[in-house]
């Protein structure tokens, strides 16, 4: 890759840190459990480059590797939003 | 689908993660913000199965469905004192599948015989660190928390140069990995440590600070999402990477803050090891114990009660009791408000979550300033289960391991009903005076078990 190109990585790097700074610096304690596992489920973001290592043409270990990686990000991701919403489900206000 | 249609796809979902965080930080518009993240992972996940470069579908299929089965159950099956555990296990998942990916990133590499230039080189080095930190560190916090291990820090002997040489070795060889991409001792040898050092790291802490370890746990997933988003060029890991990483940072910082330590002193301090024994002391001052109908008269005098949970309610699972208790207390005309203090229990939230499952109302929750300023005209302070966050040594006894830490000032109330299981100390290790206060009164045993006693002689 260029120079040009991780500056660019670089640059959305440093946009997102400020922002999710932004978002969550204003969440209220009632949610702590919630956000992380929801943000949690969304760190499971790296199922992306396991599903491209696993799923190229031509097998080796790193296939099996990018399997595995596969299930552990799944889980991560399915379990995540699921158990949030479960818990998000219970949260309500006063009648 | 061409390049640029996969590129857009994973636009659209950094877009939908920002704005399902935005949403996760208000309780009304949670569960939409929840979904939304949901929806944005899907299409990346689509767009990408949807590559042409992915061609061989039974390891990815079998991948995407036993993951997908084992999420599905973890999430249905744990029950919510489980949370903190389910959290810190899926933490572990995160770091692992990003290492495990920035491992075979290198493996295919090298295989290749096209070596990953330094900054990329960099990255995978990184993202095997904290991949692999988090895995580790993730796992030794469920043993933990599932009470596989004990809960007190353990720390080893030489603990900090331990963990001060693991650290040094790591760096060493991330930097050998960097400049040597095919040298597989250093592949290797990273990996071990990163291991090693995610137990050593942990194993110290104990049971109290797991809310600091659980965030940070939080962040470095983030982290090492963004370290593979890196090494493989892909912005949408990076920009998810860091929005979850910051996140988790912030829940750490919040934690530190609300005990009044640093970062440093919750991971190397080792908080709890000893203690206790030369307060508890303290010359023959006796705690009084009473039984359900003492108690029982205070509650019916009352006119305001506070109820502060702790992780002793998690244990007995008494939040069911507690709600019952207050409605029952409710109508009788008597205010009830729940005090959380931000860090009782064993992750970020733990009362929340718990207080939610009873269906007690959010909005009847205090914070800890809003709680400490109706302290003061609060007829019966019930305690269920916490110790530590209740503590006024920490306002004003120098030598304690707490000191400074803000607590609820519950000793401010009228009365204050202690329900514990022993009269032991905290997990902090560190005695409470509260317990010899006259206005206090012990009510000792399970929390559930003492509470429906109690809720039996209010109906009376």
């Amino acid at each position: 890759m260029t120079i040009d190109g991780w500056i660019q990585l670089f640059l959305v790097f440093t946009l997102a840190v400020f922002l999710g700074f932004e978002l969550i610096s204003k969440v209220p304690p009632t949610l702590h459990t919630p956000l992380m596992s929801g943000s949690n489920a969304i760190s499971g973001i790296t199922i992306l480059g396991a599903l491209l290592i696993a799923g190229e043409s031509g097998r080796s270990l790193f296939t099996w590797l990018g399997a595995a990686a596969i299930a552990l990000a799944a889980a991560n991701v399915a379990g995540g939003f699921l158990v949030t919403d479960r818990m998000l489900r219970m949260f309500r206000r006063r009648k | 689908m061409t390049q640029a249609a996969i590129n857009v796809a994973y636009l659209a979902a950094s877009a939908c993660f920002i704005v399902g965080l935005k949403l996760l930080s208000s309780v009304r518009t949670a569960r939409a913000g929840n979904l939304v993240g949901a929806v944005g992972m899907l299409v990346a996940v689509a767009a990408t199965l949807l590559d042409r470069r992915v061609v061989d579908w039974p390891p990815v299929v079998a991948g995407l469905v036993a993951g997908s089965l084992a999420g599905t159950l973890l999430a249905v099956r744990t029950p919510m004192t489980g949370m903190p555990q389910m959290v810190g296990l899926l933490n572990g998942f995160g770091g692992a599948a990003s290492a495990l990916v920035a491992s075979a990133e290198l493996l295919r590499a090298v295989e290749g015989r096209a070596l990953p230039g330094a900054p990329v080189a960099v990255a995978i080095a990184a993202s095997l660190l904290v991949g692999w930190i988090t895995l580790t560190g993730s796992l030794v916090a469920f043993a933990k928390l599932q009470e596989f291990l004990p809960g007190r820090p353990l720390p080893l002997p030489f603990q900090k140069t331990v963990n001060a040489l693991l650290a040094l070795a790591g760096l060493g060889l991330a930097a050998w990995l960097a400049a040597r991409p095919d040298a597989s001792a250093a592949f290797w040898g990273l990996s071990a440590v990163a291991l090693v050092l995610g137990v050593t790291l942990v194993n110290p802490i104990g049971g109290a600070d797991m809310p600091v370890v659980i965030s940070l746990l939080n962040s470095y997933s983030g982290l090492a999402a963004c370290a593979t988003g890196f090494a493989l060029g892909n912005s949408a890991l990076i920009v998810t990477g860091a929005l979850v990483g910051a996140s988790g940072f912030i829940l750490t910082r919040v934690m530190c803050r609300a005990m009044n330590r640093s970062l440093a002193n919750v991971m190397f301090a080792a908080v709890g090891t000893g203690g206790g024994t030369a307060a508890a002391a303290a010359a023959g001052r006796q705690a009084r114990a009473f039984g359900a109908e003492d108690v029982a008269l205070a509650f019916d005098a009352a006119r305001r009660v506070v109820v502060v949970p702790g992780y002793g309610m998690a244990v007995a699972q008494a939040q069911h009791v507690v709600k019952e208790l207050a409605d029952l207390l409710a109508k009788k005309n008597i205010d009830v408000r729940y005090a959380v203090h931000p860090v009782a229990g064993r992750m970020p939230g733990h009362m929340n979550v718990l207080l939610a499952e009873a269906g007690v109302p959010y909005d009847q929750l205090l914070e800890l300033d809003d709680a400490n300023a109706l302290l003061p005209e609060t007829d019966v302070a019930l305690v269920v289960g916490a110790n530590d966050i209740t503590n006024p040594a920490a306002r004003t006894d120098r030598s304690s391991p707490i000191y400074g830490m803000p607590i609820l000032d519950v000793d401010r109330a009228r009365c204050v009903v202690f329900c514990k299981r022993s009269l032991g100390s905290g997990f902090a290790g560190v005695d409470n005076p509260l317990f010899f206060n006259p206005a206090t009164m012990m009510f000792l045993g399970d929390a559930k078990e003492s509470l429906k006693s109690l809720v039996a002689e209010l109906k009376k």
